[in-house]
């Protein structure tokens, strides 16, 4: 053979041996890639774009930025919102951490009815936690204020929610769940032995619990302290339900407000920007918190745990988590079931004030009311499947680490926990709601909107399924000659069925109620019925409004149940995630 | 001509070298153990030869065809290999038979073919009637030969076998590397087994691979190992030994406190250079002044220590006043008192000269 032929040939079997040797993995890569970059980056990129653009000439201007900041309104509502966050968080650690501390170290009653209540008031849409607390503290019809008249014959209502206060409980009553989901996954690693420990030096049942197991899991308590802070600022459905009415704004309902006629998204952009980059900068510090030292302690061996005796103090404790659980989930279930079935609610329990034309109204005779029920559940089901797809593929890739770079991938997946649904629902508007795309109002801004949202839960849940899997398996199928995907197919593909499938209720659930982000984006014929459930009350109609609540609830209700069978009791109260 | 064959093959993490520059041969049916302690670059050079790890330097081929380059690897599924994991990887959404069937179903094998194979096979491995059974019903034990039945039914190229004993309990774990024996005594595939444990290797190997720190220390078959060790890592990694450090002057080996006749070792040192030699305590004798003496080799001891094992005693003696204690090991009939005079006896065609100032 020629010293060319030789050269070419040499060539030739290089390249057929790189073609044999070709990972396609690279491909669905970048595939995961583009798609993680139209609905994470770019709407966060356009976001910021719009906030320092001229929307004619494109130049640059901070003139949104001295319209958003240049109002005495504005900055008030700034004020309020920070306000809010820190009495809320401050609340909900005091309604929490006793009932965390009864339920996980003590022998306090009633222990699994706790629990079940608990998750009731974790997965209360807050909007619906809203409209009840209307029906219970309004200042003139509230049940609490007629009862209240009715024993003591006063003139004066005993309490109002239309004030700051009232906002500030109504929204702790839904949050405090997280400080208590934080403060138990802590507390129940604590083992008896660091108090038998305290105990045998000296000190007593009080001082023990006050100056070794509570400050162990102080760490825990402030970070969910910083969740309710975060989602207290976040939230829109309870402040416009009971702040616009009693004529104070906060953050999110300005941002609403920039929305009404005539839209001026750009201001609204540029006054998202402290709720964005305190809730990056929070969680942040957050996730430094948790990972201090004296918290990594705790994840050792829990050793031995007995419950501690409480003996007289286990009824001031029952009382104290009964009360909570009232207010949070008995009273207001009560009173949205009595006005959903009620002629007028105002009129109290009685067989003549019984109906269902409140249903028939809604499902039948409302032009949308029905349709939004559809709406909730398709969008919830196809995001569940949206974000699970996604989230599974990245968390597959990640955990595997089949390319390079794969954690850039995990990192996108990962950032829309950062970023308040309304700020999302806004950088969703200024990128595709404009031509070439025009989605704004269609089902499918809503429904990538949403799966964008709830991606990090199906991630992280994704993430920790395909983590628990022996990567030996998958190896076992490649080495006896089935490719990465055969062994995806027949194996990961099966052993991950359960998990996945309560990753998919994990975000189905939050997906069917979501509010903010649906507010900004629906149009006439793809209102859910959060939206519904918002637009009804400026109506005032609060029999046919509790009516469509308690749908949403028994639905939720149902599905969280059966999640509880399937997956196991704990599934909606562990600490998902990196949250 | 080999089958299997590693070219200077090197691995690296970072900056970290797992494997350096290995170079080994295996012949068609040979067994062969890589024997080292954890890090030792065993279960990287095993995950090469699979396939799941690219080299950075060198080749490795199979049967004269090149299948790793550190600009190509032939994926894990076109090798036609198989291995057995130290989890088992038996997978828990198949049963029994699906499992050993999976291979040969891969491989395009028509449902009745597959299933009388996997009969045979599972016969072989003795778990025909557990065939319809998930892994989740079997013992430790079963789940082992499920995982051996799966590899070994699709008559591999290569097998492959990583740590597969260490998740047993110590009974079956002697059971089970019989019966990997017994297979290969069966089958002949040619054979790579990783192992940290000496027994296993030895019980099971044709020849051992002895790798530290990411390079080969010695390639032997075990008994040559044992009593040849060429290392000081071998010689303290396979068994017990004593190690004398000292230097070859006039014909004598000079040690801290004693010196001996340097004639009688193979290979003979060098005059004037160090000297390492790795004596086994089984190999050494003690006995009473009044006995008469045997072996070439002699020393006048002091008995330090002693433990009572039932099945032997471990001395610990003093060979001279002031030098390092030697190590023992002596039949429960031969008593001797703490603080006793007592006769040391050294057959050097028993004591292995081992490279000097290695390690």
């Amino acid at each position: 053979m020629t010293l060319g032929g030789a050269v070419r040939g040499r060539l030739a079997g290089g390249i057929v041996a790189r073609l044999r040797h070709f990972d396609p993995t690279i491909l669905i890569w970048l595939a995961i890639a583009a798609v993680l970059i139209l609905l994470v980056v770019n709407p966060l990129f356009r976001l910021i774009l719009t906030s320092l653009q001229d929307p004619v000439t494109g130049a640059l201007t901070f003139d949104h930025y001295i319209y958003a900041y240049g109002r005495q309104r504005h900055l008030t509502a700034l004020l309020y919102s920070l306000w809010l966050g820190l009495a809320v968080a401050a609340i909900s650690v005091v309604l929490a951490v006793p009932i965390a501390w009864a339920v996980s170290r003590t022998d306090m009653p009633g222990k699994g009815a706790t629990r079940i209540l608990l998750l009731g008031a974790f997965i209360t849409p807050p909007y619906l936690g809203a409209i009840s607390w209307i029906l219970l503290a309004g200042p003139n019809a509230g049940w609490l204020n007629q009862v209240w008249r009715f024993l003591t014959g006063a003139e004066a209502a005993l309490v109002n929610v239309y004030t700051f206060w009232g906002l500030v409980i109504v929204i702790a009553l839904y949050s405090f769940p997280y400080v208590f989901i934080f403060t138990t996954a802590a507390l129940d690693v604590v083992s008896s032995e660091m108090e038998d420990a305290a105990n045998i030096l000296g000190a007593g049942k009080w001082q023990t619990t006050f100056r070794i197991t509570l400050p162990l899991v102080l760490p825990a308590i402030l970070g969910g302290a910083m969740v309710t802070f975060l989602e207290a600022i976040a939230l829109f459905g309870t402040p416009a339900l009971i702040g616009l009415p009693a004529r104070f704004t906060v953050v999110t309902t300005q941002l609403y407000q920039f929305f009404s006629h005539p839209v001026r998204v750009e201001a609204a952009a540029a006054y998202a920007m402290p709720l964005l980059l305190v809730t990056v900068l929070l969680f942040w510090v957050q996730q430094r918190l948790l990972r201090r030292k004296g918290f990594v302690a705790l994840t050792g061996k829990g050793g031995e745990r007995r419950p501690i005796r409480l003996g007289r103090w286990r009824w001031a404790l029952l009382g104290h988590t009964w009360l909570v659980l009232s207010l949070a989930v008995i009273l207001p279930y009560a009173v949205l079931a009595q006005a959903a079935f009620a002629k007028a609610w105002g009129q109290g329990f009685s067989f003549g004030n019984l109906t269902l034309a409140n249903f028939g109204y809604l499902l039948f005779e409302h032009q949308s009311a029905a349709r939004s029920v559809l709406n909730s559940f398709t969008y919830g089901a196809a995001t569940a499947f949206l974000a699970i797809g996604l989230g599974l593929a990245v968390a597959y890739i990640a955990v595997r680490r089949l390319v390079p770079f794969a954690r850039v991938l995990s990192f996108l997946a990962m950032a829309p926990f950062v970023i308040p649904g309304i700020v999302l629902a806004i950088g969703f508007y200024a990128a595709y709601a404009p031509p070439p795309l025009s989605l704004y109002g269609t089902s499918t801004i809503l429904i990538l909107a949403f799966a964008t949202r709830f991606l990090p839960i199906a991630y992280a849940n994704s993430a920790a399924a395909v983590r628990a899997l022996n990567p030996e398996m998958e190896d076992a199928v490649r080495i006896l000659g089935g490719t990465r995907m055969t062994a995806i197919r027949r194996v990961v593909a099966p052993l991950l069925k359960q998990s996945l499938v309560g990753a998919w209720l994990l975000v189905f659930i939050p997906a069917t109620r979501e509010l903010s982000t649906a507010l900004f984006l629906s149009g006439p014929n793809t209102r859910v019925m959060s939206v519904m459930l918002f637009d009804l009350s400026e109506e005032g109609k609060f029999e046919h409004l509790s009516a469509l609540g308690l749908m949403l609830l028994v639905v939720t209700v149902v599905i969280v149940a059966v999640g509880y069978r399937v997956i196991g009791r704990d599934f909606m109260l562990r600490q998902q995630g990196s949250g | 001509m080999s089958k299997l064959s590693l070219r200077e093959v090197s691995c690296a993490f970072g900056d970290t070298l797992a494997v350096d520059r290995i170079s080994l041969d295996i012949a068609e049916g040979e067994f062969v153990s890589l024997l080292g302690p954890s890090g030792c670059g065993k279960t990287t050079t095993l995950r090469m030869i699979a396939g799941f790890i690219r080299p950075t330097h060198g080749t490795i081929a199979v049967g004269g065809r090149v299948l790793s380059t550190p600009e190509s690897s032939l994926p894990p599924e076109r090798r036609g290999m198989s291995m057995i994991f130290q989890s088992y990887a038996i997978w828990p959404n198949m049963t029994v038979a699906e499992n050993v069937g999976f291979g040969l179903a891969i491989r395009g094998l028509g449902a009745s073919e597959v299933r009388a194979q996997v009969d045979r096979m599972l016969g072989v491995v003795r778990l025909g009637d557990l065939r319809e059974r998930y892994p989740a019903e079997l013992s430790g034990g079963q789940q082992q030969r499920v995982a051996l039945g799966r590899a070994m039914v699709v008559n591999p190229e290569v097998l492959l076998l990583d740590e597969p004993l260490s998740n047993l309990d110590a009974n079956l774990r002697e059971e089970m590397r019989g019966e990997i024996r017994r297979l290969h005594e069966e089958f002949r595939y040619t054979t790579v087994y990783v192992t940290h444990d000496q027994a296993e290797a030895m019980a099971t190997s044709d020849r051992i691979v002895v790798m530290n720190r990411g390079r080969i220390e010695q390639v032997a078959d075990p008994f040559t190992l044992y009593n040849r060790p060429r290392t000081r890592f071998v010689a303290g990694f396979i068994g017990r030994t004593n190690f004398l450090a000292g230097r070859c002057n006039g014909g004598a080996l000079h040690f801290a406190g004693f010196s001996l006749p340097a004639a009688p070792l193979t290979p003979r040192p060098e005059e004037g250079a160090p000297v390492l030699l790795s004596l086994r305590p089984q190999y050494l004798r003690l006995s009473g002044e009044a006995a008469p003496a045997t072996a070439p080799w002699r020393l006048q001891g002091r008995i330090l220590h002693r433990t009572y094992l039932g099945e032997q005693w471990d001395y610990l003696v003093e060979p001279a006043p002031g030098a390092a204690p030697l190590r023992v090991v002596a039949p429960p009939t031969a008593v001797h008192e703490v603080g006793a005079s007592v006769r040391i006896e050294i057959d050097p065609a028993q004591v292995a000269v081992l490279e000097a100032g290695a390690d």
